[in-house]
């Protein structure tokens, strides 16, 4: 049982906050996660950057773009979280996608994250099928929880599918879109989030995309068991910085 | 050893279906329906007859006599720059707006780097109307104003891609962004050989109709249905995987695939993957590419800005990594050099992709008995600007 699981039994709803690491400057990754456990939230996911990010929106793309200049790579990163857990309790889970963590090495990459104290990854252009094929074993002997992405096109079978290979929690993507494309639900999302809901599943979901502030995290968690909020915290982070996290996370 | 792709997606060990979940039910409905539909009769009759009377098809395949001499060989052109609207870029596009259509989709939208896939997308569009968003990277539409201007007398909208390179590979960005935000009206019309399981196999089988004619030609005029050669430029990989289709497994035909160098091939300016490349993902295929240690994919540059990709299709790493293809990469010299002598040699303006091409008989010595095939991929009307610069005209 990772810190995931352990979290995830919590009563609560859970906040979740993704961030690029390396943004807004190469040594903020630490500061930033130190600041938001401070603050109370329940879960990080680190993004690790790359250059040509399929499944997000402009602003973390940008923000992405910026960290790579800043000089963040792979081993920076590991680097930079080597001594995390020395103050950090609240699970850490590294988003990003396949290429760099292949040219990493993946057995490597997962073998580094178990060293460190990563509890999860989330790789969205890495399909739950290849990961069954290819991964699942390597990725479950360093402890590590695959989180899988569901959105509203997702059929019944093949999220049952998905909850089955998930270990963890499962990341429903709140609708049709990139990250950062919508700031408010309407009935259609209210449906979604209730077949979900009706499907009984053994992974909890949390939902992700078009959370931005209290309303949508409220409604985004009324069936779920909590949200993440990814490009409304990168924009506060490009205003305010570090020094902002308190009245951000005061605020949802 | 197998050329073609198996029933999961591969080449070898290229290729697969590497996409977020938001495109998986588009890609899956593809990847179920794209041969049960061009299998379908009707289909392959609507296909045919358009190819036949609105491309222009068969395509000639001319022999290059005064060419031929200059470098006492045979060379033939398979002449692709005389298709509607100048290059190989509309089989594909003609054979998946078909597909669009029987799937039920109303809305299309394509990537494009010199413009030419953009031109034939826009141009089945209209034929079908159908709405028709292209993305071009910002730095091609300064360097394609003609294509761009095609486009949008074509009622297509261009949509500049700002971010990173601005070229070819931040154009496919954004049109597969644009599918994952449109995900139940939208067709993708991929123009390489390149993206998720279906479309290198997809793409590949609509531009096969390059080698079928070829054969089919060459036995009238040699009485041989197979060259010794066949050669293509190569960027994503399109106009090669069909002039190399019907001869992947006749293993007497040499298959010679050619890159661009840019400003040479270790300038820090090139595009030649099969070099500098190595495995990786991008738009959503496992192949050969150009990127750094750290796994970010890398800024590629030519002349061209067909060329001008920092991929090549997950068939044509499979034929380079098993040594079927040999691979040249040529510099922008020597391709602009090539391209100008096509002109006084034959009295044809070939594009810019093409001259890469055409620019291997300056390298390379053939026997004065070989029949070389080299796919005349595009005409150079839309690199007017390019030559222009370039030679002080």
């Amino acid at each position: 049982m990772n810190r995931i699981h352990k979290k995830l039994q919590e009563e609560k709803k859970l906040l979740s906050i993704y961030f690029t690491a390396g943004y807004p400057k190469l040594e903020d990754t630490v500061p930033i996660i130190e600041k938001l456990q401070e603050n109370g939230v329940d879960m990080i996911e680190i993004g690790l950057p790359f250059s040509d990010p399929l499944a997000d929106g402009p602003t973390i793309q940008e923000s992405s773009t910026e960290a790579l200049k800043n000089g963040m790579t792979t081993k920076k990163l590991f680097e930079q979280l080597k001594d995390i857990r020395k103050t950090v309790h609240i699970p850490l889970i590294i988003m990003g996608y396949f290429n760099p963590m292949m040219q990493y090495g993946i057995d490597a990459f997962c073998a580094k994250c178990a060293e460190i104290g990563i509890d999860g990854l989330i790789i969205p252009d890495l399909p739950v099928d290849v990961y069954e094929e290819e991964y699942k074993e390597q990725f479950e002997k360093y402890g590590l929880s695959n989180v899988f992405l569901i959105t509203p096109q997702t059929s019944d079978e093949r999220i049952r599918f998905i909850d089955s290979v998930s270990n963890g929690f499962i990341y429903m993507v709140s609708s049709a879109s990139v990250t950062g494309a919508k700031n408010t639900f309407g009935d259609v999302q209210a449906q979604y989030f209730e077949r979900i809901h009706q499907l009984n599943l053994k992974n909890p979901q949390i939902v992700g995309f078009g959370i931005s502030n209290k309303d949508t995290f409220e409604a985004a968690t009324k069936l779920a068991k909590g949200a993440i909020i990814g490009s409304a915290f990168i924009k506060m982070l490009n205003k305010k910085g570090i020094e902002g996290i308190p009245d951000f996370v005061k605020s949802i | 050893m197998s050329y073609h792709v198996n029933e999961k997606g591969y080449y070898g060990e290229f290729g697969g279906a590497f996409i977020p979940e938001m495109l998986y039910p588009n890609v899956e409905e593809l990847r179920q329906q794209y041969l049960k539909v061009m299998e379908e009769p009707s289909f392959k009759k609507e296909f045919n007859q358009l190819l036949k009377d609105y491309v222009g098809r068969p395509s000639p395949l001319y022999y290059a006599k005064r060419m031929s001499e200059k470098y006492g060989t045979k060379i033939y052109l398979k002449r692709e720059d005389l298709n509607h609207t100048g290059a190989h870029k509309v089989n594909n596009t003609i054979g998946q707006i078909l597909m669009a259509k029987r799937l039920g989709k109303t809305r299309i939208i394509a990537e494009t780097g010199a413009g030419q896939h953009g031109v034939a997308t826009a141009t089945v569009c209209a034929l079908m109307g159908i709405e028709c968003i292209v993305y071009m990277g910002a730095i091609d539409i300064a360097r394609q104003a003609p294509n761009v201007a095609r486009m949008k007398m074509l009622g297509a909208e261009v949509r500049p891609a700002l971010s990173g390179s601005r070229t070819l590979k931040d154009a496919t960005n954004e049109a597969i962004r644009d599918w994952i935000n449109n995900p139940v009206d939208t067709h993708y019309i991929i123009g390489s050989a390149i993206g998720p399981h279906p479309y290198p196999d997809m793409v590949t089988r609509f531009q096969s109709v390059i080698s079928a004619e070829i054969k089919t030609q060459l036995k009238e005029k040699e009485d041989k249905e197979n060259p010794d050669y066949v050669v293509a430029c190569i960027g994503g990989g399109s106009n090669a995987a069909g002039t190399f289709y019907h001869f992947l497994d006749e293993k007497e035909v040499g298959i010679i695939a050619v890159e661009a160098a840019g400003k040479g091939v270790n300038s820090g300016e090139s595009a030649a993957t099969s070099v500098l490349g190595h495995k990786g993902i991008i738009h959503g295929c496992k192949t050969l590419l150009m990127q750094t240690d750290d796994g970010q994919i890398t800024e590629p540059y030519s002349i061209s800005a067909g060329l001008d990709y920092p991929g090549v299709g997950p068939m044509h790493s499979h034929l380079h990594t098993t040594g079927r293809a040999d691979f040249m990469a040529i510099t922008d010299d020597d391709a602009m050099k090539a391209g100008l002598e096509l002109c006084k040699l034959e009295g044809i303006i070939p594009a810019i992709e093409t001259s890469h091409a055409l620019a291997i008989f300056e390298q390379r010595r053939f026997e004065p008995n070989d029949i070389i095939v080299v796919a005349l991929s595009g005409r150079g009307d839309k690199d007017l600007n390019t030559y222009i610069n370039y030679f002080g005209l």
